[in-house]
């Protein structure tokens, strides 16, 4: 369901026009929603490393900034299951947008973004630690905000509110 | 003798070789030392693995967790207007630019449109409190480091904005002030001459802290040169807010993506390209005087705007009472709001705003109930802890504090 939802005057967040990746990252990129002002381009999980380093280096783009990594648990008997979605800024063209990747809940794996941004380092660490999802390459994936000896992963939708 | 099996923590780096040989106190100059989780300097329940040759830190694994409680799960269970009492305690420093962020996100998605008094009500009680929170810092900070005299003066500034948050939301920490589509109430009749009164007031501390803490030699040699991060290195590691703009680069959310009339603010944005601790040490102090600025223009609007602080959007008003009593349908659509609570449409968002330690940024996905779907918290000082390894391997242990300090990390926000 989608209501109309007029932009309000008091968000001014840019989203970068992103249909230059569209041909050159045809067979990765499977579709560019635009919601509320919002890009997101929701892609596969081959040549993601490779989308990436050109949204970082291509001029007319230059996400040099990544912003967040959140993912998100689509239910414990949904398919795709998790959904990964990097936040992407370029601060010299101050423009946004979210990369979004779905994964299958027993192929839950991500090459890791460590050599493109550092930032992910932490960010892909908590994911690991959240929702189970591995990256691949990490230098240092192991538990971050649960204790190393823990088991189970809290944001999947499956485990309870209450901790065990 | 022989050696034995030790076993080794996870959370450990160390090559496990290294420990099963007898340590041999004249060859071996390396040691392993856990600063924290309980320690005066690290702000909070950080533990740093420091591993150390002599003074100097070689590798720097900091180890956090010890404050995670599961924020962003509970946030799942909460309806959307319950939210507000959680993000608070995130970074409880800067409380209300927390609320404010999750409040833009979810209006963002709703497409409510916020009054105009209760944007100057949101953006003076934000500058307060990111002075508030800076006082704090550039107390703890001054005080890590040695100079004991300036927290006294911070902390007496900061208990008067504490009645001032008082005074408006009935709390000094964890406000809730800030609601989807405004704010709770509006402020009382006393709020704008005791504000007055305090904007008076506060220039003295940015002059005696000038005395005390700026010009001292001593706090000058300890932080200049200390806890390097290139601009490039800064921007890898998506370092924001003050710590970033002390190492050149000029990047403010309120300036680059204004959000609640920023942009009819006039103030600006102190960047110093030192890259190290004394840079960003000037950026906060700089960045005391220009919240200062926007209070008192906000303090100045408020006088003469006035109106409603809440959204009139009718999943977000409750409807008047004699109305419900009188019609049937104003008596429903006042139960379901009061009793299950309003929906969100569908779909996702990404708000970020300007804190007092960077950007902070809500990704929240809705599924058209009640209550949030996933609320995802990108919190400031998570990422910028990242980067401490980088500014502080090959330095001091003392140099280890001064950077902690000056990268202004609340672990309430690193941990959630």
């Amino acid at each position: 369901m989608s209501e109309s939802i007029e932009q309000t005057q008091t968000h001014s967040s840019r989203y970068a026009d992103a249909s230059i990746v569209r041909t050159k990252f045809a067979d990765t990129i499977e579709e560019i929603i635009e919601v509320i002002g919002e890009i997101t381009l929701v892609v596969k999980r081959e040549g993601l490393v490779e989308l990436m380093t050109f949204l970082r280096d291509e001029p007319s783009l230059k996400f040099n900034y990544l912003s967040d990594i959140g993912g998100v648990d689509l239910g414990e008997f949904a398919s795709p299951r998790f959904a990964v979605a990097y936040q992407l800024y370029s601060l010299e063209h101050n423009h946004r947008l979210r990369v979004k990747v779905f994964l299958d809940e027993d192929d839950a794996n991500l090459p890791t973004l460590w050599n493109v941004w550092k930032a992910s380092n932490w960010l892909e660490r908590e994911i690991y630690d959240m929702f189970g999802v591995n990256f691949e390459g990490h230098p240092d994936q192991r538990r971050i905000l649960m204790p190393a000896d823990y088991e189970g992963h809290p944001l999947r939708k499956d485990f309870p509110m209450k901790g065990y | 003798m022989q050696a034995r099996e030790l076993v080794v923590p996870a959370t450990s780096t160390i090559s496990p070789l290294s420990m099963l040989r007898k340590p041999d106190p004249l060859s071996d100059t390396r040691m392993t030392v856990s600063m924290g989780p309980q320690h005066p300097s690290t702000h909070g329940v950080l533990r740093l693995e420091l591993v150390l040759d002599g003074e100097t830190v070689v590798k720097a694994i900091p180890d956090i967790g010890y404050l995670h409680t599961g924020m962003e799960k509970t946030m799942e269970k909460e309806k959307w207007q319950q939210v507000v009492t959680i993000t608070c305690r995130m970074d409880y420093l800067n409380s209300m630019g927390n609320d404010l962020g999750y409040c833009l996100a979810v209006e963002k998605l709703m497409g409510v449109e916020v009054p105009e008094r209760a944007k100057i009500i949101r953006v003076l009680l934000t500058e307060l409190n990111r002075i508030a929170s800076h006082l704090v810092w550039f107390g703890t900070h001054a005080m890590d480091i040695g100079a004991m005299t300036g927290f006294f003066y911070a902390f007496t500034h900061r208990e008067k904005i504490l009645d001032l948050f008082e005074c408006a939301t009935g709390a000094r920490f964890h406000q809730s002030y800030f609601i989807i589509g405004g704010a709770r109430w509006d402020v009382p009749d006393n709020f704008i001459p005791l504000c007055e009164e305090f904007l008076d007031g506060f220039p003295s501390l940015l002059a005696e802290a000038k005395k005390l803490v700026t010009g001292n030699k001593i706090f000058q040699t300890r932080t200049k040169g200390v806890g390097y991060i290139s601009k490039e290195d800064a921007l890898d590691w998506a370092l924001s807010g003050p710590t970033i703009r002390g190492s050149g680069v000029n990047w403010d959310i309120r300036k680059s993506e204004p959000y609640s009339d920023y942009e009819t603010y006039d103030f600006d944005v102190p960047v110093y390209d030192g890259g190290d601790v004394w840079s960003r040490y000037l950026v906060r102090m700089d960045e005391f005087h220009e919240s200062w600025k926007i209070c008192r223009q906000a303090l100045e609007r408020l006088k003469t705007v006035s109106g409603s602080v809440k959204s009139d959007h009718p999943k977000l008003k409750l409807p008047e009472r004699d109305l419900m009593k009188q019609h049937i349908d104003v008596m429903i659509h006042h139960f379901l709001l009061a009793s299950e609570g309003f929906t969100v449409p569908v779909g996702e968002v990404y708000q970020s705003i300007e804190s007092a330690r960077g950007e902070i940024a809500y990704y929240i996905v809705s599924d058209g109930g009640e209550r949030p779907y996933r609320v995802r918290v990108r919190t400031p000082s998570y990422v910028n802890l990242a980067a401490l390894p980088a500014m502080v391997e090959g330095s001091l242990i003392a140099d280890v504090v001064a950077v902690i300090g000056s990268i202004d990390i609340v672990l309430g926000d690193v941990d959630r």
